[in-house]
């Protein structure tokens, strides 16, 4: 990329030959040509000008208390009501009125300040952030000083026993913290479900049970355990129970012979958490049998499986095991024979 | 003295005596303060979050953070007998039967996203104008942490009402959670207080966003004043406007009613955006409960480039067991590593240019983005990677609204991800340079006039204008680094030299950044230009600078054989 520099190369060899004889009386800088002079605004000149802009800014002003006005008396006269649409009209009201009111003080003080105030810029000197020389030796001393006095630097003993102190006092506080932060921090609960053999299949959310006669090919149930409402800490176990149930053709159901007779009659049934990150996976699309997550786009086919056919998921979804118990009603074998939901480190274990 | 006088002046005796406070008035009364629009993102920030914190504690009034299970019995007919939390109950009474309550919550939301983007412009201004330089790389990590800060009270105050929506948020967040290696499970359960969704994490969340993050935001907003006054704002180059000065209008009174002004038309334009335009209506989403979600949900738009980053990672193969230990890098890379890497580089940035330039010198004076190309080119390339996300993480809007194959569209932005940034890093680089090399023709051939002048001998040329003084001044005012020289490796007795491969490491990245550059144009340079470029004495001469070009005039046209044309025609870069 050397080409880079051949506008300087080129400018540097053009002046250097032509411009030997001048080249000592020019800087090798430009120097800076100071601030411009200034220009009067058009109410620095025109007295009528002026008066203009004093007026825009009063009436700027004078929005401002309209808009209040109309504020309380939306307040009053519109509340947001019973419906969608009056709480729209009573949301609309006051909005617009707050904007006057607060965007009228803004515009004149803008206004005011661009068209009224003194518009010359001045100039202010900068100075090094460092201080100078002298006072850092100073700063130093003080501080030497300090220490001298406090007889850290002669006593090691005093050193350590405040160190020790002092980091050990937090504990007073973590150690509780962190004991009762996490509830019983017993994470194994992530392996178990409320399936069991024989609990039965329940429609989601009204709970009640389900025929394999009802389920019709091509339909899909969101599904959760009967009786779910009955279990300490139901919405934890509904969070990890909650399962997708589709019935298809069983000719184009794919089964491995270690899963056979996981499915009834076409009726399979899979964890409807995810295992990428745990959002629900609930779009089902009929005629490929494809399960969409709507969160990342993680698809699996249900005809096989559960597997992944696309995106950020790496697992297929865990199968629950079902059969029909004697009144026809669609039941677990078990619970699933892995953790559902997204991967962590202890998952194998 | 009238009334008012006294009183006023009674009180500032009063002050004064206890608190000496006349001293602060004469310094800080009359400071002055550059002006530029571009100054203005980091007062709508400021100003954002004063609008958050007043809409925030009318919240707080009649906000219930409670998981405890409720039945709606409300205004509201659709929701009638509907169970839900306490939290989203009293946030449908803050929408349906708290008059302007439903305001104070849109103008919460719109608040909190105008705050994000404001810093974020905010930080890409002091980035491509280099304003985090010496002596300001610490307001730099202040600010930057700000933004951080930022994002956390976003993302907690998101998720209190307890809709579906932010329920699934905070589902993915423990899925995210979980895929930490050795403690991943445990910080679901630091989290929630048990498994998820447990009934700890509304209250907890709600003490970290009215308390913990405001208080330490509002902590650090007053240190990043604190030293935006101590080192004093930094100033566009121009001429008048050194390292050593600064040029402006004083605090009292014009930035009291600019910048006091400004604040109430941030209210206004929030309060208008919350009149007009809903946000997250959760009266249509519901109440959380684990089993339902929505198809085409988006986070808020500062989320969304960690949405994206999750949907693009592929997930095959990409879970690994080590040792029966599960790692998952489908992910760790997208939600932990790639954000970390991008957020790094960035906090890090001033730093590294420090380093690559060897420059210690305090600049106040802004770079115009196009003298640092590599720069320009480095944050473009950033932005470019931050934006690829940001779509990815609407890719299913995108494939419906305009009809395209959900999963094609995953694959181009996988591709993109990795492409576009390098495409924009190289495009940004030879556009900054292409401009630079304009600034130069400029400089030394002046503006095109469009008027023709025909020579006795037929030969026809195009009068330039020559820039005036102050023109000139903002195209030739800056420093065009170079990269720093590597010592040899060993010394003049044939030892090798300590720290060596540190040095031609920094050799190295300072190459990047400096090898490719324009110098700005030199008096003599100039000189020279105007010595053969006679046309363009013959527009503009009164306008220049004399001394200058006293040569250019002195010289006859000459015909034939002079390159006059060429001059003009010559080396010239195209307009981008």
């Amino acid at each position: 990329m050397s080409h880079e520099q051949t506008p300087q190369i080129h400018g540097a060899t053009a002046g250097g030959q032509d411009l030997d004889r001048a080249d000592a009386a020019l800087p090798a800088r430009f120097e800076d040509p100071g601030l411009p002079e200034h220009r009067l605004r058009q109410a620095d000149i025109d007295p009528a000008a002026d008066k203009r802009a004093e007026r825009q800014v009063v009436a700027m002003f004078a929005l401002s208390v309209i808009g209040t006005v109309g504020f309380l008396i939306a307040y009053f006269a519109l509340p947001p009501g019973e419906t969608v649409a009056s709480m729209r009209l009573s949301n609309i009201a006051l909005g617009l009125s707050l904007f006057l009111a607060m965007f009228g003080i803004g515009a004149a003080a803008v206004h005011w300040a661009k068209t009224l105030m003194s518009d010359h810029e001045r100039q202010e000197a900068r100075h090094p952030q460092r201080s100078d020389a002298a006072t850092r030796e100073a700063a130093l001393a003080t501080l030497r000083e300090g220490a001298e006095d406090s007889g850290i630097g002669r006593r090691g003993v005093l050193k350590g026993a405040v160190v020790s102190a002092v980091a050990l006092a937090p504990l007073t506080v973590a150690v509780p913290l962190i004991g009762e932060v996490g509830g019983d921090w017993n994470v194994s609960k992530f392996r178990h479900t409320l399936w069991e053999r024989g609990k039965r299949l329940a429609r989601d959310p009204s709970g009640e049970p389900i025929r394999a006669a009802d389920v019709t090919i091509g339909s899909v149930f969101h599904v959760i355990p009967e009786n779910l409402r009955e279990a300490d800490h139901w919405i934890e176990e509904k969070a990890k129970a909650v399962v997708l149930m589709v019935r298809m053709d069983p000719r184009d159901l794919k089964e491995p012979t270690e899963r056979a007779g996981w499915s009834y009659d076409g009726i399979v049934a899979y964890s409807k958490i995810c295992t990428h990150v745990g959002c629900p996976v609930a779009l089902y699309e009929q005629q490929t049998h494809h399960l969409l997550c709507p969160c990342h786009q993680s698809t699996f086919d249900m005809s096989d499986g559960a597997k992944v056919v696309f995106g950020p998921a790496s697992r297929p979804l865990p199968q629950l095991p079902i059969t029909v118990d004697d009144e026809g009603y669609l039941i677990a074998q078990d619970d699933f024979d892995e953790p559902i939901g997204p991967s962590y480190w202890e998952r194998l274990r | 003295m009238s009334t008012v006088n006294r009183a006023a002046g009674g009180t500032a005796d009063y002050l004064d005596q206890r608190t000496g406070v006349g001293l602060a008035v004469k310094s800080f009364a009359r400071k002055i303060f550059p002006d530029h629009w571009s100054f203005l993102l980091g007062e709508i920030a400021l100003y954002s979050f004063v609008v958050l914190l007043i809409s925030g504690v009318f919240l707080t009034m009649f906000f219930v953070p409670s998981m405890t299970l409720v039945t709606y019995d409300g205004p509201f007919a659709a929701m009638n007998g509907v169970e839900m939390s306490e939290a989203f109950a009293s946030t449908l009474a803050l929408s349906f039967e708290v008059t302007g309550g439903l305001l104070m919550r849109q103008i919460h939301h719109w608040a909190a996203l105008l705050f994000m983007a404001s810093i974020v412009t905010h930080m890409m201004r002091v980035f491509f104008t280099g304003a985090f330089r010496k002596p300001r790389e610490i307001n730099w990590l202040v600010g930057f942490v700000l933004m951080i800060l930022g994002l956390a009270a976003g993302f907690s105050g998101y998720s209190l009402p307890d809709d579906v929506l932010s329920g699934n948020g905070l589902r993915i967040t423990d899925g995210v959670v979980k895929s930490i290696p050795v403690v991943g499970s445990y910080m679901s359960y630091m989290i929630f207080g048990g498994e998820f969704p447990g009934e700890h994490i509304i209250p907890r969340l709600f003490t970290l966003h009215i308390l913990v993050i405001p208080g330490l935001i509002l902590a650090l907003i007053g240190l990043h004043l604190f030293l935006v006054v101590l080192h004093k704002h930094t100033q566009y180059p121009g001429p008048g406007r050194t390292d050593r000065n600064v040029v402006g209008y004083p605090l009292f009174p014009v930035y009291v009613a600019k910048a006091g002004g400004f604040f109430f038309i941030v209210f206004g334009v929030i309060a208008l955006m919350a009149g007009t335009m809903t946000i997250n209506p959760v009266w249509n989403y519901g109440p959380y409960d684990p089993s339902p979600v929505g198809a085409g949900a988006q986070p808020d738009w500062y989320m969304l480039f960690l949405e994206g980053a999750l949907r693009l990672m592929p997930g095959t193969g990409t879970e690994w067991v080590i040792a029966g230990y599960t790692l998952s890098l489908n992910v760790l890379i997208p939600a932990v590593i790639v954000p970390g890497l991008l957020f790094t580089a960035l906090a890090l940035y001033p730093f590294i240019e420090a380093w690559a330039s060897g420059d210690k010198r305090e600049h106040h004076v802004l770079d115009r983005p196009r003298n640092a190309p590599v720069r320009t080119a480095s944050g473009v390339a950033i932005l470019t990677a931050f934006f690829v996300l940001l779509v990815a993480g609407a890719n299913d809007l995108v494939a419906t609204h305009f009809a395209l194959s959900l999963n094609d569209l995953s694959r181009l932005f996988r591709v993109l991800f990795f492409v576009a940034p390098v495409i924009a890093f190289v495009v940004t680089k030879r556009i900054c340079l292409g401009l630079q090399r304009k600034d130069r023709e400029l400089v030394l051939h002046g503006h095109e006039t469009g008027r023709i002048v025909r020579f006795a001998n037929g030969e026809y040329v195009e009068v330039h204008k020559p820039l005036d003084q102050y023109e000139r001044w903002l195209r030739v005012n800056y420093d065009a680094h170079r990269p720093l020289e590597l010592l040899p490796a060993e010394d003049e007795r044939g030892v090798r030299r300590k720290g060596y491969r540190r040095d031609a490491l920094r050799a190295r990245v300072s190459r990047f950044f400096y090898e490719d550059r324009v110098e700005p144009v030199t008096p003599a340079e100039l000189a020279a230009a105007q010595s053969h470029g006679e046309h363009d004495a013959l527009g503009g001469a009164e306008h220049g600078d004399p001394t200058l070009l006293q040569a250019a005039a002195n010289i006859k046209p000459e015909h034939g054989g002079n390159p006059a044309g060429e001059v003009v025609a010559g080396p010239r870069t195209p307009r981008h």
